[in-house]
């Protein structure tokens, strides 16, 4: 196999990512039907939240991959300034659409479950709005993406603005926290917790999780192959033009 | 890099440039409040140090795009690119010309829009303080997004989705000092904070914003 590196070779990343790509797609299609399956229809009614604890099973994994995508592009961004892999530079621009979805996910789940519970589709509490600015963290690094017509340029300058905006992302999250109490809970899965997700819901909503997960990897393969071939098909009309 | 800083002030008073602009955009905003809440002065003197805060914030974004886009048109900073001073010391001039052009005048008539919104009067001298802290970080911050967005054609909308997620926690704590010396709590805690991230942002974000410029002058 040799080293991870390797990867940085678009035509090795090609080929291994589209043997893997079925995989990884049969993969999250299978958990994420029984994790959803098994989430909304084979566990019980919370005793004081009814049956709308069950948007947990869309609301937790998108939020977890919410931030988590972010710190994907965040590593994939300084792979690309340190080590100058364009697969790397790509693969963070594959993955920021799908970021955007998960927290628009989180939060309109988020909405829906907190009409009924809370009474209000929104609050201003520390964990909503930091997720709103993570939100537009992700459009203002697409739109930026977007404006620039040279490719490296706008690798160069969407990976700067995402190690800033990790920065900024993070101080931010601490002043929310500073500036309003909040309604949300706090963590529901860490492993040593009295107030833990009971197990009942707890198997299903790892399986959801698991789902999620190798759904944004296929989504990121798969993204990132279209890139490459995009930057290639680019260049060989370029070739033809010039010949 | 003292000639640089004389030039650029020089440039923004006399090129009938964003000094004066910012100030009035301050002054209006302000005075639209009223209007859009209504004249009951107990409200108004609640949300005085919030408004004028996001007032003075956005004064500050309205001007940003002239820190480096006129110099990027006519050639000057590719200029100053290949000059003895380092572009870290560049921008850093650069956010400091911004700040005495913006930043400082709206500090200073902060105190008198103030009044407009019958601010408390222990609310004055904290309120001067917080954007006189504060307003350097926007400053700073708004160079790096100058210097992101300088080679792209009609950025100044992208720069403002770029610089205002960035502009969250400054906006937080200032607002927060503000209010908290109008109503006369506490006010350590934010005013270490809203410091903390003043000196941060001053000492490392040229940094970033010399690397982008030198990618875009590529």
């Amino acid at each position: 196999m040799g080293s991870i590196w390797e990867y940085a070779n678009p035509v090795k990343f090609n080929h291994t990512a589209g043997k893997v790509l079925p995989w990884v797609s049969i993969g999250a299609t299978a958990t994420l039907v029984i994790g959803l399956i098994w989430g909304f229809f084979f566990t019980p009614d919370d005793y004081r939240q009814g049956s709308t604890v069950k948007i947990i099973y869309l609301h937790v994994p998108a939020a977890l991959m919410a931030i988590n995508v972010w710190f994907m592009m965040l590593v994939t961004s300084l792979i690309w300034l340190i080590r100058r892999h364009h697969v790397s530079a790509l693969a963070a621009k594959a993955a920021a659409p799908v970021g955007v979805i998960m927290t628009v996910i989180a939060l309109i789940t988020g909405a829906i479950w907190g009409q009924p519970m809370w009474g209000t589709w929104w609050a201003w509490d520390p964990r909503l709005t930091s997720f709103l600015i993570l939100f537009l963290f992700y459009l203002g690094y697409i739109a930026l993406w977007e404006a620039i017509d040279n490719p490296d340029t706008a690798a160069d300058l969407t990976a700067v603005l995402c190690i800033v905006g990790s920065v900024f992302a993070v101080l931010s999250r601490y002043a929310v926290n500073f500036w309003n109490q909040g309604l949300h809970q706090g963590a529901s899965l860490s492993l040593d917790k009295e107030e833990n997700v009971a197990d009942v819901f707890s198997t299903p909503l790892y399986i959801c999780i698991a789902g999620f997960i190798l759904l944004f990897i296929a989504l990121v393969f798969l993204r990132t192959r279209t890139e490459i071939q995009k930057r290639r098909t680019k260049a060989l009309i370029a070739r033809e033009r010039l010949g | 890099m003292i000639a640089l800083l004389i030039r650029d002030l020089k440039l923004a008073f006399r090129a009938g440039g964003g000094f004066g602009l910012g100030l009035a955009f301050f002054l209006i905003v302000t005075v639209l409040v009223p209007f859009g809440v209504g004249p009951e002065s107990a409200l108004l003197a609640r949300i005085a140090p919030g408004i004028l805060w996001l007032g003075a914030l956005l004064a500050c974004l309205l001007s940003l795009d002239r820190i480096l886009a006129l110099d990027w048109e006519d050639g000057s900073l590719d200029l100053l690119a290949t000059s003895p001073l380092p572009l870290e010391g560049v921008v850093s001039v650069k956010a400091l010309a911004h700040w005495l052009t913006t930043g400082l005048p709206l500090t200073l008539a902060a105190p008198f829009l103030g009044l407009l919104l019958s601010l408390p009067t222990q609310g004055y001298a904290w309120l001067v303080v917080s954007l006189a802290l504060g307003t350097p970080a926007l400053s700073v911050i708004g160079t790096f997004g100058a210097a992101l967005t300088v080679g792209i054609k009609r950025g100044g909308l992208l720069l403002s989705l770029l610089v205002l997620p960035l502009y969250v926690p400054t906006l937080i704590f200032g607002a927060e000092l503000a209010r908290r010396g109008a109503e006369g709590l506490a006010t350590t805690t934010p005013l270490l904070m809203l410091a903390g991230i003043s000196f941060g942002v001053i000492a490392l974000l040229p940094f970033a914003s010399a690397l982008v410029l030198r990618v875009n002058l590529r």
